[in-house]
Parts: structure tokens; sequence; C-alpha cells
């Protein structure tokens, strides 16, 4: 009777029907089976794990082939093209000033008449030539020479100041926290765009002697008077983030174990604590880079950047503000050059984000 | 021998500063907590979550500068207020009722961390994700020195995970690769690096499985007996304690209101809280559980922020009178080791 009931079970009931089964379905696991349980998943790193998620990103790929192939070309271009970005073509050593305004793939008078002479081909002039007769594809060349480092130089200043300063206010914590964090707070409230513009042209006054007589006169002072600038206040966002990242992860158990065991401080902050806010930093640094050279192109362009013969994508754009409408692709070139090289950082940025922050599970 | 004490904690406190408003005011997390532990004795310490018990355990390892008190290990001095008390345990105090203070003792805690560990309430959050197992266990030994070549490093590392019963092919793994009874084994593993005579065990238990706690407190015992290691075992489950204790402090609200050792508190709890807790164990057999007459405790416990006056189980008390609330019990001696802080029991 009991059996019978046990059988006529709802036929949806998720029960398992134990009259199908006799002892012969259940016999011991082996120590094979027993040892497969043990097992366990692929072991995986952090770096290996993000790197997989970072590549599955179409966006962030796209933007690091885009940026690897800018950085390529500006290496090895100087090396081909025979033109100089600081002076005028010569055609056998002769000024060509006829060489002015010239567009894409034009030849000069002076060449023409050169090459028909000779028969030897000349290399071409890719974007044409500026006002001053000077090639202009070797001129952006340089100028996004100039603007990308002044991004990464920047970009990595702020990591520095901003990751010692950081560390110390979010580790230390307390007192110590609070007065450098009001300080923070002062830097971050000044207008720094109406500061960056004062603070240049007060450098430009006083560097001008000091820096004279070194080598430091090829940057010109704009440049120098622009990097102390990113390193007076760009920090401060960078050295919020990090003390915030510090004081969460400090809470874990793991640093005050660490602090049982006897560990000292630096060594605390070193392998416990930045390990872990690593992905955080480089995200925000790479971030970092395309401010700076957004940066650096608006102060180019209201003539505060690197100084002449020197050049850099936005004061190659501000320059050609004079003939934008005869000469439109003198302008529209820097200006493309910077969205690119801005937009794939803030992408790659971004892909990094998604690949590296998500928490560990 | 036998009366020489491995730790001696007397009126501990730890006042965490917390903000109200515009006003600051102490947090009594632990207010006046003594114990002694021999070496190799277990000493449990019970009591509901939030009374205290981490803090207990953090402030005399020294993670937490402790407001008052004086630490004793192993006859050396390891922090002293400065504050005097008389025989009674009342503070000493000059005529407008300050404390009269003695000289402040405050050592380097270095050489003491080789000798005093910790293992941690959450295995989650107490091993570092961003390091292999090899790396956790051989950061104190890395820190005191404790190997001469790197051969050595390593195999003090495999024969400490053998110790707690982990796979030693596993070194090489990242922490958030184990389960959580193996991450514990993992903490254990690290506390036990540097060859301790006591360790802090903080509910090292209650974050894992069922089925997975009593293997880990077994594994506490085999090591107690092999080791010959102190333990100060916390726990909110009157169970577990009792199992691995010698003697069981019951704290709450910042204070130990009775301590005796396991059984003798089992079979002769005083305490009205002691008897509360008791009763909320639960029972197997359901014929039996009704047949005995629980406590059920009334009322929540009170904020450590706003202690009541005198004694502080006495807003959910039964036996609550006048007295309780005009002035805090001592913890009185009743005889065979067994101290209660109460009034009226
Ligand atoms: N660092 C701190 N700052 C301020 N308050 C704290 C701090 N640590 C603990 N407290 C407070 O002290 C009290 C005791 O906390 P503690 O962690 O010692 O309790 P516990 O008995 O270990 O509880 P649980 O069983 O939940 O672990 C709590 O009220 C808690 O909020
Ligand atoms: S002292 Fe009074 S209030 Fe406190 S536990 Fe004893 S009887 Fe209850
Ligand atoms: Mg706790």
């Amino acid at each position: 009777m009991q059996e019978e009931n046990l059988k006529k079970r709802q036929f949806l009931s998720a029960q398992v029907d134990l009259s199908k089964f006799n002892r012969s379905h259940f016999e011991a696991a082996t120590e094979d089976e027993k040892r497969q349980q043990d097992v366990m998943g692929e072991s995986t790193t952090f770096l290996k794990d993000g790197m997989r998620r970072l590549r599955k990103n179409p966006l962030a790929m796209a933007s690091i082939i885009v940026l690897l192939l800018i950085v390529l070309t500006i290496i090895v271009a100087p090396s081909f093209v025979p033109y100089s970005y600081s002076e005028i073509i010569s055609v056998n050593g002769k000024r060509d000033k006829s060489a002015a305004n010239l567009g894409p793939f034009e030849y000069s008078k002076a060449e023409q008449r050169y090459m028909k002479s000779t028969g030897e081909k000349l290399f071409p002039h890719i974007l044409g030539t500026d006002s001053l007769s000077r090639d202009y594809f070797i001129r952006v060349i340089y100028g996004t020479r100039v603007s990308l480092s002044v991004g990464v130089v920047a970009a990595i200043m702020v990591l520095i100041i901003g990751l010692v300063y950081g560390s110390v206010a979010g580790y230390f914590g307390g007192r110590v926290d609070l007065i450098m964090m009001r300080i923070v707070d002062i830097i971050y409230s000044l207008p720094d765009m109406l500061i960056i513009i004062l603070l240049s042209v007060v450098f430009n006054e006083r560097l001008k002697p000091l820096i004279d007589k070194t080598i430091l006169r090829v940057l010109g002072t704009n440049m120098i008077s622009m990097f102390l600038v990113f390193g007076l206040l760009y920090w401060v966002s960078m050295a919020r983030l990090i003390r915030g990242q510090i004081l969460s992860i400090k809470n874990n158990e793991y640093v005050l174990a660490a602090k049982c065991i006897g560990t000292k401080n630096g060594r605390i902050l070193r392998r416990h604590i930045l390990p872990n806010c690593l992905s955080v930093i480089i995200i925000t640094t790479a971030l970092q880079v395309p401010s700076a050279i957004f940066t650096e192109s608006y102060l180019s362009f209201l003539g505060l950047g690197v100084s002449a013969p020197l050049t850099s994508l936005g004061s190659l754009a501000n320059d050609a503000r004079a003939g934008m409408q005869s000469y439109p692709l003198r302008l529209v070139v820097p200006a493309v050059i910077i969205c690119l090289i801005v937009l794939a950082l803030n992408l790659l940025g971004d892909g990094l984000r998604d690949a590296f922050d998500s928490k560990l599970n | 021998m036998e009366n020489k004490n491995l730790l001696e904690v007397s009126h501990l406190k730890q006042y965490f500063p917390v903000r109200q408003g515009f006003h600051r005011i102490p947090l009594k997390a632990v207010d006046d907590v003594s114990f002694t532990i021999k070496p190799g004795e277990t000493l449990g310490l019970v009591g509901e979550s939030g009374c205290g018990k981490t803090t207990v355990g953090r402030t005399l390892l020294r993670l937490y500068q402790p407001t008052g008190g004086r630490i004793v290990f192993d006859g050396e001095v390891l922090f002293d207020s400065g504050e005097q008390y008389d025989d009674n345990g009342k503070l000493i105090t000059d005529g407008e009722g300050r404390p009269v203070m003695g000289t402040r003792i405050d050592v380097d805690m270095l050489p003491y961390r080789k000798q005093m560990q910790m293992v941690f309430q959450d295995p989650y959050s107490s091993l570092n994700p961003r390091m292999t197992v090899e790396d956790i266990i051989g950061e104190p030994l890395d820190v005191h020195k404790l190997y001469s070549s790197k051969k050595e490093r390593r195999e003090k590392i495999l024969s400490l995970m053998e110790t707690v019963g982990l796979n030693a092919e596993h070194a090489m793994r990242y922490a958030h690769e184990f389960s959580g009874g193996q991450r514990q084994r993992i903490g254990i593993a690290r506390a036990l690096a540097v060859n301790p005579k006591f360790i802090v065990c903080d509910e090292p238990v209650s974050a894992l499985d069922v089925s997975i706690q009593a293997q880990v407190v077994n594994m506490f015992e085999e090591l107690q007996e092999k080791l010959g290691v102190a333990y100060l075992f916390i726990a909110h489950d009157l169970l577990v304690v009792h199992h691995i204790s010698d003697r069981i402090a019951v704290m709450y609200l910042g204070k130990v209101v009775e301590i005796a050792d396991a059984d003798e508190l089992n079979a002769n709890p005083m305490h009205p809280y002691t008897l509360s807790l008791l009763s909320a164990v639960p029972i197997p057999d359901p014929e039996t559980a009704r047949k005995s007459n629980r406590i059920v405790l009334e009322g929540d416990v009170p904020s450590p922020l706003r202690m009541p006056s005198g004694c502080p189980f006495r807003t959910r008390c039964r036996y609550a009178t006048e007295q309780c609330a005009m002035e805090m019990p001592p913890l009185s001696d009743r005889g065979n080791g067994h101290f209660t802080a109460c009034w009226n029991k």
C-alpha cells in the first residue's frame, strides 16, 4: 500500500523516484574519482584574466591598433622623409621660396625644374607645405611627437605626485589625511584653465633667464611651464582617487593580518595595498594622457604652447587658422589627429577599466 | 610553573572616538576587561555580535592602540597605560577624581609578533587576493627572516601547508581560488609560520559551512596538542566554545560578566546573561526542549554609545533591582575559579 503511493508520485515533481534505483546504482567512488573532486579550476592570474577580457573588446583593440600605427609612424617617418620640420625646403642647396602653400603631392616650380633637369624623383610633399615653405607632413609628425610626449610625461608626473601624496594621506589617515585633503580641496576648487593660463604667462617671464644656458632651452619656456602647471594642478584628482582606494583597501583584514605579522608600513603599502589598486591607477593614468594632450593643444592654440620652430598639434592648428579659408586641410589634419589620439586613449582606458576593474570573485 | 600565566590582561579599555554631529564621543567597545591565559590553555570568549570580542583580540595584540589597561605576556609588560587600581579593582584617583598615573609602558611589538598571532574572522577578506598561497604563508617568514635560503623557505611553507591539511601542490595558487575552509587553513598556516605561543582565534569557523566547522575546530585542537599553543578562542556559539575551551569568559557590551571553567559554567551558570545564552543553545530533542523552561531575552542590545548606568545588562535583566542601576557589579569570586559580575545572583 505504501509502496503504491510512493510510485504514483506527481509527474512534475522533482523528487527522485527511488523505486527505479537499487543498490547497484550507488557504488562507492573510487580513489581516482574522489581525487577529481579535489581538483580546482584552471589557475588564472589577475593579469591573464584581464588581458583575455581586453582582447574580447573590439573598441579597445581598435584603439590599440590606431595608437600603435600613430606611434610607429612618428617614430619611423622622420627617417625616410628628407625634409626638416624647421627649415625651408631647399632645392640643390638653394632655398625654394616658391614652395610656399603647396597642395598635397604638389611640387614647386623650382623642384619641377630640378627633377626635369636631373631626372631624379624628389620625395613628395604628402600634405603639401605651409606658408613658410616647410613640408607640412613632417611638421605634423613632429607636432604629434611633441603632443604625445607632453601627454605621456604629464601623465607620469601626475601619477608620481598623486600616488605619493594619495598613499600617504590614505594610509596614515586621521589628522594627516584631514590636512592633506584640505590642501587638495583648495587646489581643486581653483578654476584650472584660468590658473594654467596665468601660470604659463608668469613662468614664461621668470623661466627664460633660468634656462637660457641649459639643455632645457630646446624645449622652450612654454613647454616647461606647461609641465610645471600639470605638476602643480593636475595631480589632485589622482591623489584623491588613490586615497579613496587605499582607504577602502586598508580596511580589509589582510592588511590587519600583515600588521599582526609585524610587516612594516612601507611593505604593507607595496605588497598589500598598491597591488590591489593597481588597476585603478593604470586606468586613470591612461585617461590622464588624453586630458594632458587636450590641455596642451588648448594652450598652444592660445599661443602659450611650445615655442617656434618646434610645434605641436595645437600650435599647428593655431597657425592654420590664418589661412583657414584657402587651406582648410592644414587645420583639419592636426585636429583629426588630436581627435584620434584622444578618442583612442579614452576608449582604451574604458576598455582597461572594464577588463581589470571588475571585482575578483 | 603551573601557576605562571602566559598572558595577563587587566583593565583593558578600547574606546573608539565616534563623531555625532559636532561632538566626538567615545564608543566603549571594550571597557575594563581582565583575564589570564596559561600556556597551552584555551580561553573561550563568547557574546553577542557587537559586544567587543574582536576588539579585545585585536587590542591585546596591539593592532589597535589600547585606551587603557595593562597587557603582560610571558612575564614582560607590553603595554601599561599607567592607571593604578586598588585591590578591589577600583581606579585610584586623586582628590579631584583624576586617576593617579604611574609610569606608562609601550614597547615595540615587533619581537612579540613572533609569539602572538591571530586567525581572522572572515576567510575572504583576510587573504590578499593578489598573492599566492606561498607568499601569504611566507610573509611572516620574510618579515622575521626565519630562513637562510630560498630552499629552506619553500620547505617550511610546504610543511606548514601539510600541517593544516592543504595540498602542497596548490602553493602557487591565488587565495581567491580556494574555498572558505581552505582559506581559513591558509590563514592558520600563516599564523603558525612564526611558531607562536599564543593565537587569538577570532570566530575562525563562524563564516564556514556547518559541515566544515567541525573539521576546522578539530584541527585547532590537534594543533594545540602538537604545538602546545594557547588560544583565545572567540565565538558566539556556546557549543563550539564549550567543546574546545578549558575556561570560558562571557562578554556583554564590552565587559566580561562571567568567567569560569567550561564545565563549571555549563553546569552552574550564574549570570543572568549566561543563563539566557545557555538556554538559547538549540536542543536537538524536541521533547527535552519543551520541558526545559527557556529564558528568552527581551529587547535589543543597547547601543554601546548609550550604555546604561550601572550593570550593562540591566535593561534586559529579569532580576534587575535599584542597585543595578546605581553601580557596576564587580567580577567577584564565587569559588571554584568561577567569577561573576552580578549583584543578585
Ligand atoms: N575601528 C572601529 N571604529 C569604531 N568603532 C568600532 C571599530 N571596531 C569596532 N567598533 C565597534 O565596537 C563594537 C564592538 O565591535 P567588535 O567587532 O569587537 O564586536 P564583535 O563582538 O567582534 O562582533 P561580531 O560577533 O559581529 O564579530 C561595535 O559596536 C563596533 O561597531
Ligand atoms: S547586576 Fe542586576 S541587572 Fe546586572 S545582571 Fe545582575 S541582576 Fe541583572
Ligand atoms: Mg568579531
